[in-house]
């Protein structure tokens, strides 16, 4: 096979992966906009700091250690334990699910019937807040995070691929873990939505909130439910991205990943989410090896906006989004 | 005791009352740079606070520093350099390119000097065109040349492949005219990856590299870039030996996440490592175990806090020069301009500093604002988490840096309006 050929196979194949990890982003837009119509500018944010959480807990610091030391001269900053990943990641998940109690309680109860630009607008300051007590709380130092997934080249996809081709294709294994996460993570919240009483009910609230309060659904409860969900969706990209570059204050740039994935996916719809992932990962992957070195390189960051433009050109709400129809 | 507190009154008025010293520090402890700036700034901020608390300030006068956030994003800083520079700013070391760029024309039409240690615009070397402008003791392009020099010692660089994995900014841009002459002298291939900020994924790059197999990569990044580009060089086993990065690439941030993959890359530098010099008894004694440190205390020989700490040692030598030149202690932003452009940092000097062997030997003049350009290779040593300097302070190809800096030079005198002379 042309060597071209192969290495065109072996992008196609890494995009294949990385717009999986672009959709475990923009899942936690998805769930957050299907049941209450807000699109949580928060949500990189919200994978920052499930990260630092989890990295915070599984080395045992202090949190507010700086402010506590600053205000009270002491100067502590492990607790002197180590947790294991699980528990620590079992714990992140409970810390995400208090933030998504505080949040509706102190922010989305008092803005319900606002306008979607107001409720916009709350998401962006509580981004900037949150970024905030995560450096409060945490520290703004880069931190290595390891949860035990295998990293490096796949040897026997390299080595099996060598021996049929004469090239060994090169898949990353941490990339490899994000896919079975993905699906495992989608798989359970589909038949989470299918299945559960909860689910349901979440299912109904996103069909038409009237309705659902008229049958005695609570508002409250379905949306701390859902940011709650968002949150942990949040904890596992910030795993997924914090293994690759440490956990930094730049992880929260991952939103940016997700947008022209929501723009080609939809809003409204998870399958939309994981296929407009794909699409943008092989789409910007292909782009940069085919035509990147004809005219400078660095397309990826704009090329996935043009795709996604160009799909909502022809289908505006998105390739799985729901068409909105509005009768005067 | 009555006449005693009138004597004291009597010579206080008589005296002229001096001002702080004021050195503004244009940090970034929030955004995605943040663990970069903060180390930088608390190295700056901590050697300042040892002048005041060990020797009473610089000749007598306290040094005062004003610390502005600008988040690493050029309207905060231009808008720091703004609210700042009417306190009696002496100089300027905004550690962005983006802010140099903007700044240049304002502090030349304001008289205040502007340090750039390792980046901004690399052709303010010539002091003939940028009066106001200092970035000794290397440059960007001294580093390109550095980094060639170092393949060149490992074996012959002709017909070799090397590629320069660049931020696609203008900082990352910088080698890129340098490396092409270099490439042309000494026959070696360029090739060019560029990474868009924030650089958060680079699988395209990588797998172009694996597919291009380059003989030695060059990297010209920052932040999260970094971390992500020697993960990716560890996944497609790239050898870290054959990896090399910039100063700005070189920091404890950069090759921790990446665990024992990261032992063996190298980085280039034009200060020394680790804090083993007499100094930072001092500073552990005044500053850190005082309680005055500016942040907690814990980044005494790490990189960055080393880099903060020599930008701020260079400063405070250039004022002591400039206070020796105008015979006061109260020097204003054009002396200290005098005084950095008459600074000469030599082995004695950096002895009685308690910085011994600390950074190259240079003097500056007013033809030659970057010094003498040279630089030394580290490399990282995993088990001993630390940053070792595998070659002494060499010097850059000149006879190629040198026309380029020029040429650059002369443009932007043309440009600007400038006619280039000394003052």
């Amino acid at each position: 096979m042309p060597e071209q050929f192969l290495f065109a196979i072996e992008v196609t194949l890494n995009g294949l992966m990385a717009g999986v990890l672009y959709a475990l982003v923009a899942l936690g837009f998805v769930l957050i906009f299907k049941a209450s119509g807000i699109f949580n500018y928060a949500q990189g944010v919200m994978a920052l700091f499930a990260a630092l959480t989890l990295v915070g807990i599984m080395d045992g610091q202090v949190p507010f250690s700086h402010l506590i030391n600053a205000i009270f001269g002491t100067e502590i900053h492990h607790f002197g334990w180590h947790v294991p990943a699980l528990l620590a990641i079992i714990l992140t998940a409970c810390v995400m699910v208090l933030f998504a109690w505080l949040v509706q309680r102190y922010i989305f109860r008092h803005l319900v019937n606002q306008e979607p630009i107001i409720l916009f607008m709350a998401t962006i300051g509580l981004a900037y807040f949150l970024e905030g007590v995560g450096d409060l709380m945490w520290g703004s130092d880069i931190k290595k995070l390891d949860v035990g997934l295998p990293q490096g080249i796949n040897e026997w996809i390299d080595e099996t691929t060598f021996n049929a081709f004469g090239y060994g294709f090169f898949i990353d294994n941490l990339d490899i873990s994000a896919t079975i996460v993905a699906i495992v993570l989608v798989a359970a919240l589909i038949m989470f939505s299918q299945y559960t009483k909860q689910g349901r009910a979440l299912r109904a609230v996103a069909d038409d909130h009237q309705a659902a309060l008229s049958v005695g659904i609570s508002l409250n409860f379905i949306w701390v439910l859902v940011w709650s969900i968002a949150g942990f969706v949040a904890l596992v990209a910030g795993i997924m991205w914090g293994a690759k570059s440490g956990v930094q204050f730049s992880l929260s740039l991952i939103a940016l990943k997700a947008l022209p994935v929501l723009m080609l996916g939809g809003f409204t719809s998870i399958p939309g989410a994981i296929v407009g992932g794909l699409i943008i990962g092989v789409g910007e992957k292909l782009f940069e090896f085919l035509v990147g070195p004809m005219i400078g390189g660095a397309t990826e960051n704009w090329f996935a906006y043009v795709l996604a433009l160009i799909f909502l050109v022809f289908r505006p709400q998105g390739l799985f989004g729901e068409k909105i129809i509005e009768r005067v | 005791m009555k006449l005693t507190a009138i004597a004291a009154a009597a010579v206080m008025a008589a005296s002229p009352v001096m001002a702080d010293l004021v050195f503004p520090d244009l940090s970034y402890r929030t955004g995605p740079y943040a663990a970069n700036g903060i180390p930088f700034s608390d190295g700056y901020q901590d050697y300042f606070t040892l002048l005041n608390e060990r020797d009473g300030g610089i000749g007598g006068v306290p040094a005062k520093v004003i610390e502005c956030e600008t988040g690493y994003n050029t309207e905060k800083g231009v808008e720091c350099y703004e609210a700042t520079k009417g306190e009696g700013a002496l100089v300027y070391q905004p550690l962005s390119t983006g802010i140099t760029y903007q700044l240049i024309p304002k502090v030349t039409a304001d008289g205040i000097p502007m340090h750039t240690m390792g980046y901004g615009r690399t052709s303010a070397k010539n002091g003939k065109v940028f009066s106001n402008v200092f970035n000794y003791p290397a440059n960007y392009w001294d580093g390109a040349s550095h980094a060639i020099n170092h393949i060149m010692s490992q074996g012959d660089i002709a017909g070799k492949k090397i590629a320069l994995v660049y931020h696609n900014s203008a900082y990352g841009k910088e080698p890129i005219r340098t490396l092409e002459e270099l490439s042309k002298k000494h026959g070696f291939e360029l090739m060019l990856v560029p990474v868009d900020h924030p650089g958060q994924e680079q699988k395209s790059q990588w797998l172009q590299i694996r597919q291009q197999r380059p003989d030695n990569v060059i990297m010209y990044g920052w932040g999260v870039m970094n971390q992500v580009a020697i993960q990716e060089a560890a996944n497609i086993r790239f050898p870290m030996e054959n990896f090399i990065g910039i100063w700005w690439s070189g920091s404890e941030n950069d090759v921790l996440p990446a665990g024992d993959r990261a032992d063996g890359y190298k980085a280039l530098t034009f200060h020394n490592l680790g804090d083993d010099y007499p100094l930072y008894d001092d500073l552990r004694k005044y500053v850190v175990d005082a309680g005055k440190a500016a942040g907690a205390g814990d980044q005494l020989g790490s990189a960055l806090y080393n880099r903060g700490m020599y930008a701020a040692m260079l400063a405070a030598e250039a004022a002591k020069t400039a206070q020796e030149i105008h015979g006061t202690g109260d020097i204003t932003p054009a002396m200290m301009r005098d005084g950095m452009e008459a600074l000469e940092m030599t082995e004695a000097k950096m002895e009685e500093i308690g910085l011994p062997g600390f950074g190259p030997e240079f003097k500056v003049s007013c033809e030659n604002h970057g010094g003498n350009g040279l630089g030394a290779v580290a490399q990282w040593d995993y088990a001993a988490k630390e940053w070792k300097l595998i070659t002494g302070y060499e010097g850059s190809d000149q006879d190629v840096i040198q026309p380029l800096v020029d040429e650059d030079s002369a443009a932007f005198a043309a440009e600007s309006g400038i006619e280039p002379g000394c003052k």
